[in-house]
């Protein structure tokens, strides 16, 4: 048994709002494990803090409690919750993936140059990475006459799957998923489903959130339930 | 990835400065006029460390003293105190140490400054080439075919019609003001670059195209960066770290994406909640 690549210990999050003066709580007191080749699933209902989780695995969000323990690919080991802003930057450069829900992206910038983004921040030749993303994007059964424009007028659909090709084209070590095929049909659904097992068998880890239950129930090796954290009174009860 | 530039304790006080005029003014004060004795402590105890190719946006609104910052760095003010180095490969420079003449050997070879307004970066008497021509100059390149070349091709790069590379710059745009003066600032291919509000009060497609320029140079090129600027759009495209400041001070700093969705200070919360 390998060491796990992601440990998340007693993860909390909650967010100070200063002007409304409200303590909003969002995960709380979450504990799972990532390892490579396999898929952990959260779930739990809405405002149980799954997003929250991925952010900040991400450091999207600064976490409020808990250690967030990641295993680089030199087998060192590093608390994501203390690690510098460069040492996050470098991570996120080299090993960490990140599909969002929505794609963010400029909206003049050609779907090629979209996906093969995260390979130019690698210093791979432009001419290499816009190959590779073609090749990826047609493997995801996205309409050549579409590479060249902006996702902007895409479909949900369409702009998922440029998304999802821009998180995998890097093969990042670990890759956090939030509900990426929350908007897909059933046969793009079953084409990304196969990446993903694909993607898994060559030992990506991930950690990711469905919004079907049947699509976590079949790509999940292992599931973790997320429970809405308490309210902002108990919380202040139990530090007391 | 190495350091480029530390910034440690950085001040600048304007006026007689008193014993008060610290605890006096800042974000807490809300002020950064010493009512006391009147100066203006447009910045105090700024502190920053900038990695090779990195971009780091300096953001706050009018006043809070992100100008000051990079103004002091690029040796256009002599700071009240502080210090910064500047690392350039196996060499160190403690900036505020230097003389005159090594701080102008710094910013003529080693820096590059785009202002806001193009009359602070542009000689307006001399051609769109003049300019390039005069930073080459002073950097000790003097064949004048080579010269020529050369700043027609940073005109070329960023975009210049190179039938206008003789035109006043007066005549010109204000986009392409700025893009005259982006040329010059990369003419000697500086490590480290300076932007103050480069787009602020452009038009939109102008905005755009310009921040697509940097953008590519910044790729092609590994240009250190700072950044300053109110404008979150600029913050979030360029930037992959940056510091929010407030009446002189740093009131926090962050990677860019966390700063925008999960913001710390008060302050920092009614600046993003604000954005359009």
């Amino acid at each position: 048994m390998t060491l796990p690549i992601l440990q998340v210990e007693g993860y909390g999050k909650h967010f100070q709002l200063h002007e409304q003066h409200k303590l909003i709580p969002s995960s709380h007191n979450v504990n799972f494990s990532v390892s490579a080749g396999c898929l952990t699933a959260l779930v739990g209902p809405t405002g149980a803090g799954k997003s929250s989780v991925l952010k900040g695995v991400y450091r999207t969000y600064l976490p409020s409690a808990g250690r967030i323990l990641y295993r680089d690919a030199m087998g060192h080991e590093l608390d994501l919750v203390l690690a510098s802003e460069h040492q996050i930057l470098e991570l996120r450069r080299r090993e960490i993936g990140f599909v969002t829900q929505f794609l963010h992206c400029l909206p003049r910038q050609a779907t090629l140059d979209v996906v093969a983004q995260p390979l130019l921040a690698l210093g791979v030749s432009r001419i290499d990475a816009r190959q590779r993303a073609a090749e990826l994007l047609s493997a995801m059964n996205l309409p050549e006459r579409l590479w060249s424009v902006s996702p902007a007028t895409f479909s949900g659909g369409e702009r998922q799957r440029v998304n999802l090709a821009r998180g995998f084209i890097a093969k990042p070590r670990l890759l956090l998923l939030d509900e990426p095929t929350a908007s897909l049909d059933p046969a793009t659904t079953e084409q990304v489903i196969g990446l993903i097992e694909g993607l898994k068998s060559e030992g990506m880890a991930m950690l990711a959130i469905f919004h079907h239950p049947e699509t976590t129930s079949r790509l999940a090796d292992q599931v973790v339930e997320l429970a809405p954290p308490p309210a902002v009174e108990e919380l202040l009860k139990e530090i007391a | 990835m190495n350091k480029i530039l530390e910034v440690r304790n950085l001040s600048k006080i304007y006026g007689p400065g008193c014993p008060q005029c610290l605890e006096s003014t800042g974000p807490e004060a809300d002020t950064n006029l010493c009512p006391h004795c009147g100066s203006v402590v447009a910045i105090h105890d700024v502190s920053f460390d900038l990695f090779e190719g990195e971009i780091l946006g300096v953001m706050g609104e009018s006043g809070s003293g992100k100008s000051t910052v990079v103004k002091n760095l690029y040796f256009d003010q002599a700071p009240s105190g502080g210090e910064a180095i500047f690392y350039d490969r196996d060499k160190q420079h403690d900036l505020f140490a230097l003389n005159a003449a090594q701080q102008r050997w710094l910013r003529n070879h080693r820096f590059g400054m785009v202002y806001q307004n193009p009359h602070l970066g542009l000689n307006f008497n001399i051609s769109a080439g003049g300019n390039i021509a005069e930073r080459l100059l002073m950097s000790d390149l003097m064949d004048y075919g080579a010269i020529r070349e050369r700043a027609k091709a940073l005109l070329a790069r960023t975009e210049v019609l190179l039938s206008r590379v003789d035109d006043l710059p007066r005549n010109f745009s204000g986009g392409m003001q700025q893009r005259v003066q982006i040329a010059k600032a990369l003419a000697t291919q500086p490590p480290l670059l300076f932007l103050d509000e480069v787009t602020t009060g452009l038009d939109l497609s102008v905005q755009a195209r310009i921040l697509d320029l940097i953008l590519e140079i910044q790729q092609e090129l590994k240009t250190a960066m700072v950044v300053v600027t109110h404008d979150l759009g600029v913050i979030r495209l360029l930037t992959g770290r940056a510091i929010v400041m407030k009446y002189g001070r740093v009131i926090e700093a962050g990677l860019t994406d966390q700063i925008l969705e999960d913001p710390q200070h008060a302050y920092t919360q009614r600046l993003v909640a604000s954005a359009l």
